[in-house]
């Protein structure tokens, strides 16, 4: 049974004041993420992912389509018991501390009070916040506010994680402790689906991403499928290039780069037989240093749906 | 029900440590203690002033309370979005709003009782100092268990005020829900003069309407019976009976419309 089920998930808001018209925000999504997966909803700005993750978490109701979560529909109140939640940019009760507003949702959760503090201590401990657990937040900076919104997530040990960019407002060890902390939950079964617009900690921990823009579904897939077929061409780098051929490279090879201590980078492109044109250089003299593939990064396949997608559809 | 506890603990825990509840009950005390003052300028009302003015105090001061925190209670969640992380929980909606009631309501009480607290040992210290003659004049004791109706039935008639600023702050603004909330708590005081619409005006269409709105807005006239506790009156039980039903009927139903309307709306 998949962890998460959308079917032609369609959210639309109206806008305007004296003629409103609708504003398709999300179309006709339809995904699944398997249990145990980490799975990273991709777009850019305005492009549905907080939409999708509000519908999910049935803080906005869908204008069509339906969702379910761990097999129930995300109306039931019941399911909530299974999964955690963090929205972005997360805020809380100024005049409580840490572990007050934990305890508090802990017991919301229908753990007793010695079991709540248990849990409580050890979620704040995981996210790394120490004495300042006893601090009111309104004192708290945005990172330390992130990782009391990572720990309530986290409280009632889920099956099923939302992270509706998880990332923000945290700082290079912020960030890399909250990849880990995915990284921890993935090894323990727990199924995560976090959005982000950052796609190298998507791409350093999705098993799988989905891409929306402008409210629709780009593309969906594992990571190494999606990008695998995307090979777009060598990069050979040769060094100890005999003068001739060193004068020859450029016409040869368009885009020749000299690097540093006489080698040389070529390009070649993605049916240009590498093994081929390696031996020919070697039978010229050269000796080949390196040889990679050059791939489309997730960055480039992301580029690439995003302006492809068709512009949203207003005024229905 | 425990989810609603928890919430109604939250929202009271909110309430004590913020400072503004604090401020007003402490203004409404220093009022009460300073009725004092001013009834020693009055020979032979002192008791009747403090009585008035300290019931007034009661019933001010906690309309404030109710009102301007009634308001927030919804609209500052939504606002803020700390709505997403309860919200996400499991804790219905209805869950949501009642206990978000229930705490403000706790609220009210303490606040109320501080403040009766106050008025009784003003009266027990007048009491104190008045000469025995002049106790005779009065037309109640001055330590009357009987104010005590009227400051039920004021808190009474503050818990439906506050059913109402919740309500109003389900689906409008902050400023419209004010406004909305004091504005019917003014034309509710006022209520009965609808009723009797009919022995000025003749047109039926405006009877009718009048007799519309007589029913449609609360009637919080019954819930005032300063004046009859101060002169020492009787109010019977049958009106305290009658007016506690009232208000449980009417909380009733604006609580469900809250429920719903908060049930349906949509957290962008």
């Amino acid at each position: 049974m998949p962890a998460i089920e959308t079917e032609g998930l369609t959210k639309d808001y109206l806008v305007g004041f004296w003629r409103s018209r609708p504003y398709r925000a999300l179309d006709a999504l339809t995904l699944s993420v398997e249990t145990g997966e980490v799975f990273g909803f991709l777009g850019p700005n305005g492009a549905g992912k907080s939409t999708t993750l509000k519908l999910l978490m049935q803080l906005i109701f869908p204008t069509s389509g339906s969702a379910r979560i761990l097999g129930s529909p995300v109306g039931d109140v019941s399911v909530r018991r299974r999964i955690g939640f963090l929205a972005e940019n997360p805020y809380y009760y100024d005049y409580l501390t840490a572990e007050e507003l934990l305890t508090y949702f802990a017991r919301l959760f229908g753990y007793q009070s010695a079991d709540a503090k248990t849990r409580v201590a050890r979620v704040l401990d995981q996210v790394g916040l120490g004495a300042e657990r006893r601090m009111r937040l309104r004192s708290f900076s945005k990172g330390m506010v992130q990782r009391v919104g990572l720990a309530q997530a986290l409280l009632n040990d889920p099956e099923v994680v939302f992270l509706d960019e998880p990332m923000s407002g945290l700082d290079p060890l912020g960030r890399r402790d909250v990849r880990d902390l995915i990284l921890g939950l993935r090894a323990r079964g727990c199924t995560v689906f976090f959005s982000s617009h950052i796609l190298s900690d998507a791409e350093a921990l999705c098993d799988r991403v989905a891409i929306v823009a402008q409210g629709k579904l780009a593309a969906t897939g594992r990571l190494d499928e999606l990008l695998a077929f995307e090979l777009t061409g060598w990069e050979l780098v040769v060094a100890e290039v005999p003068a001739a051929l060193l004068a020859a490279l450029p016409d040869r090879f368009p885009g020749a780069t000299p690097l540093s201590h006489g080698r040389v980078a070529l390009t070649l492109t993605a049916d240009a037989e590498p093994d081929r044109v390696m031996a020919g250089l070697r039978a010229e003299g050269a000796r080949v240093e390196s040889l990679n593939p050059i791939r489309h990064s997730l960055e480039d396949f992301f580029m690439q749906h995003v302006r492809d997608a068709a512009p949203r559809a207003t005024g229905l | 029900m425990r989810q609603i506890w928890l919430g109604a603990n939250a929202v009271f825990r909110e309430s004590v440590r913020d400072r503004v509840p604090y401020s007003i009950v402490v203004f409404a005390v220093l009022m009460i203690a300073a009725s004092y003052l001013i009834s020693q300028l009055t020979a032979g009302q002192d008791m009747r002033i403090i009585k008035d003015l300290g019931l007034a105090a009661l019933s001010i001061f906690g309309l404030l309370i109710a009102v301007f925190i009634g308001v927030g209670l919804v609209t500052k969640e939504v606002e803020k979005r700390s709505v997403y992380g309860l919200l996400t929980k499991p804790l219905s909606r209805a869950q949501f709003l009642l206990g978000k009631y229930a705490g403000l309501v706790m609220t009210l009480g303490v606040n109320l009782t501080v403040m009766t607290l106050a008025l009784y040992a003003v009266l027990f210290y007048s009491n104190w100092m008045s000469p025995g003659g002049l106790r005779l004049s009065w037309e109640a004791p001055a330590v009357d268990p009987r104010l005590l109706v009227a400051i039920v039935l004021i808190f009474t008639e503050l818990m439906l005020v506050t059913a109402l600023a919740l309500f109003f702050s389900t689906f409008t603004s902050p400023l419209w829900a004010t406004l909305l909330t004091l504005g019917l708590w003014v034309a509710g005081h006022f209520n009965s003069d609808l009723r009797n619409f009919g022995t000025i005006v003749d047109s039926a269409p405006a009877i009718w309407l009048a007799r519309v709105i007589y029913y449609v807005i609360p009637n919080l006239a019954p819930f005032d019976v300063k004046s009859e506790v101060v002169h020492g009156i009787q109010v019977s039980a049958r009106h305290v009976g009658y007016t506690l039903a009232y208000a449980a009927l009417y909380i009733g139903v604006l609580l469900t419309a809250s429920v719903t309307i908060f049930g349906r709306r949509n957290f962008k």
